[in-house]
């Protein structure tokens, strides 16, 4: 069974984001970049299952422009097989990027896409049992493959690329094709019109007494 | 929320960061310029022992400083080796990465960050013993010593200081007397790092003492060998959990197999050693120095004072200005040398020049971030006081700034 993992380049974890000055977007000129922290957890677990013998290939996908095969290096280095750059410099919106994935399942067939953000995967037969948090407690579910499956921050923890894995990555291949020959077409069907930090938490208020509260709850707030 | 949504039929896209911020003491800085003198490869290996440094040796810093000495239930040691850190610069054949200096001091760097006290034993370690064997050692010693030390089961040292021969090193008195089938050792070696656990080490003595530097012979030594014994660990102003220490050779045999390189010829081995000594630990203070950045940065967004974070008076800002001016500069100097090296022209002067440089920077850059912090920079709750202890070191080992400055002059006098 081959999984497909996607793997983001987004801005690293800890770093504070800024609004860009003409509100246009978020700063990324200069910012340190990484792999988004839920597709390491996603591609982690598709190692492991690998590992386990119950798949035979872990290829990466990162999708936009040149800079994105700096993540698909480190994916590599982590131990995925090989990598897909889907080239574009356009602006890629959530319907593009679906699309995208929709034409490379098509092309790869893999039985497990990984995305990231919740699930202990484990494969039988032609079908695969994971396991997921919800809100009452944890769910058992069986699905056919093949399967898309999203996983969240307590699933695993990620491992680090290590020395000799990094200049074994080096002659990994990664794969370049472009929307066009995906015979995708992408729309740009978002205006942004502004981009502004969220407010600042404003500081909580001090209450004396329960009739305050009440008070606060049914003039100002008008809750009650 | 007045204002949040406008009630116009048009989609405004707000983004929100969802995800929190784990708290931890390191920043993440953005590129730093001096990325151009690094490819692709050196970077993601540089951030790789970073987050592992982080996570595995940074959390034990204060303690190992405090009770002057490794953590108990985590082996470090194993760890690094684990990590393929041990033998950047050691063939693949005895577990080594085939490598060059530039990676050894990227490691260097990022572990003296973590910890100034295991980066000095890893340089150590790494580079002043099995480098040591790497360069000078013949097969049959390669294949016996250095897989051990490379995967971090052996623990390695050299000494060739006395109590009475610092800088004046080829004034040492520690004899090697020739008998059959080897040499008997007598003698003591003073401030070896690593010297308590030690399993290899590689020690000086003299062959000949009526030779001067032309008597001198390298040898290795094995923990355990009659006749030679560690005297007490040193009680350090810093670099506290490195483990230093006298050795004491008393009728020692040392069978003659374990000469490193020829008898007579052990000057060459430990000059030419020295360089490249002095380029790996040259990045252990580049590393303090980022260290510091790490901790005076969120601490002069935070503290306020007069109303401001205090990072907004200007005085504060000079002296971030100072040291990350300091920092970059190190850093560059030290990356080009080790580039350099890697080509295969290593220069004496430039070797000395890259410590006597980031050695003296790192504790005036440590000194400013103790001021930073001011009545909470002199706490040893904080570490900018670690900071300070360790970075001196780098001022005095592996040739003291003195030596140093004399030896490039003396370079530069001679052929400029």
């Amino acid at each position: 069974m081959k999984i497909l993992v996607s793997v983001k380049r987004v801005i690293d974890y800890a770093v504070k984001i800024r609004v860009k000055p003409d509100k246009t977007g978020v700063e990324t000129a200069n910012v340190k970049m990484s792999m988004n922290p839920f597709c390491e957890i996603a591609l982690e677990e598709a190692l492991r299952v690998k590992e386990s013998g119950a798949a035979s290939e872990v290829v990466i996908v990162s999708m936009g422009n040149e800079k994105c095969t700096e993540v698909l290096r480190t994916g590599l280095a982590m131990g995925a097989d090989r990598g897909i750059h889907v080239a574009t410099e356009r602006p890629l919106y959530p319907l593009a990027v679906a699309k995208l994935l929709q034409a490379l399942v098509r092309k790869e067939e893999p039985g497990l896409l990984l995305l990231g953000k919740q699930v202990k995967v484990d494969k039988s037969e032609n079908c695969v049992h994971v396991e997921r948090e919800i809100d009452g407690g944890l769910e058992s579910l069986r699905l056919q493959l093949p399967a898309v499956i999203t996983t969240d921050l307590r699933l695993n923890q990620p491992r680090y690329a290590t020395l000799p894995n990094i200049m074994k990555a080096k002659k990994k291949p990664i794969a370049k094709v472009t929307p066009e020959e995906l015979q995708v077409e992408i729309t740009e069907d978002f205006d942004i019109l502004e981009v502004v930090e969220p407010d600042k938490r404003k500081a909580g208020v001090m209450l004396s007494s329960v009739d305050e509260l009440l008070d606060k709850l049914k003039n100002e707030a008008h809750v009650l | 929320m007045s204002g949040f949504y406008s009630s116009r039929g048009v989609r405004k896209l707000v983004f929100e960061v969802i995800l929190r911020r784990k708290a931890n003491a390191f920043t993440q800085h953005s590129k730093f310029s001096t990325s151009s003198l690094l490819d692709n490869t050196l970077t993601q290996f540089k951030e790789s022992v970073y987050q592992f440094a982080k996570e595995n040796i940074a959390p034990h810093a204060a303690t190992i400083d405090s009770t002057n000495s490794f953590p108990k239930g985590v082996n470090l040691w194993r760890l690094m080796g684990d990590f393929h850190l041990h033998g950047i610069t050691a063939p693949e054949e005895f577990g080594g990465m085939g490598l060059g200096y530039l990676y050894h001091c990227v490691a260097m760097e990022e572990i003296s960050r973590a910890s100034g006290s295991v980066g000095l034993s890893y340089g150590a370690h790494s580079n002043l013993c099995i480098n040591q064997l790497v360069r000078n050692g013949n097969s049959v010693q390669k294949e016996k010593y250095l897989p051990k030390l490379i995967s971090g089961e052996h623990v390695g040292a050299l000494a060739m200081s006395e109590p009475n021969s610092g800088s004046d090193v080829v004034s040492m008195k520690c004899k090697a007397d020739r008998v059959e089938g080897g040499y008997i050792l007598n003698g003591n070696k003073m401030w070896c790092t690593n010297g308590p656990t030690a399993n290899t080490l590689i020690i000086y003595a003299k062959t000949n003492v009526n030779a001067g530097s032309k008597g001198i012979t390298a040898f290795i030594i094995e923990k355990g060998m009659k006749g030679f014994n560690t005297a007490q660990k040193l009680d350090k102003l810093g670099m506290r959990g490195s483990d230093t220490c006298e050795l004491v050779f008393e009728n020692c045999f040392v069978p003659e197999e374990n000469v490193l390189g020829e008898e007579g010829k052990g000057v060459y081995v430990m000059m030419s050693g020295l360089d490249l000594e002095r380029l790996v630990l040259a990045a252990g203070p580049v590393g303090l120095m980022q260290a510091s950045l790490d901790t005076v940065l969120p601490y002069v967004r935070q503290r306020e004072q007069f109303g401001t974070p205090i990072g907004e008076f200007q005085l504060i800002q000079g002296k971030l200005a100072d040291m990350y001016a300091s920092l970059q500069a190190s850093r560059s100097f030290v990356y080009a040398v080790a580039s350099q090296c890697d080509g295969g022209y290593v220069d004496r002067k430039d070797c000395a020049a890259t410590i006597l440089f980031t050695s003296e920077n790192a504790t005036k850059v440590a000194l400013q971030a103790i001021q930073c912090l001011g009545g909470n920079g002199y706490i040893n709750e904080y570490p900018t006081g670690r900071l300070l202890r360790d970075a001196k070191l780098y001022e005095i080992g592996a040739g003291t700034c003195e030596i140093r400055r004399m030896l490039i002059g003396r370079e530069l006098y001679k052929s400029g």
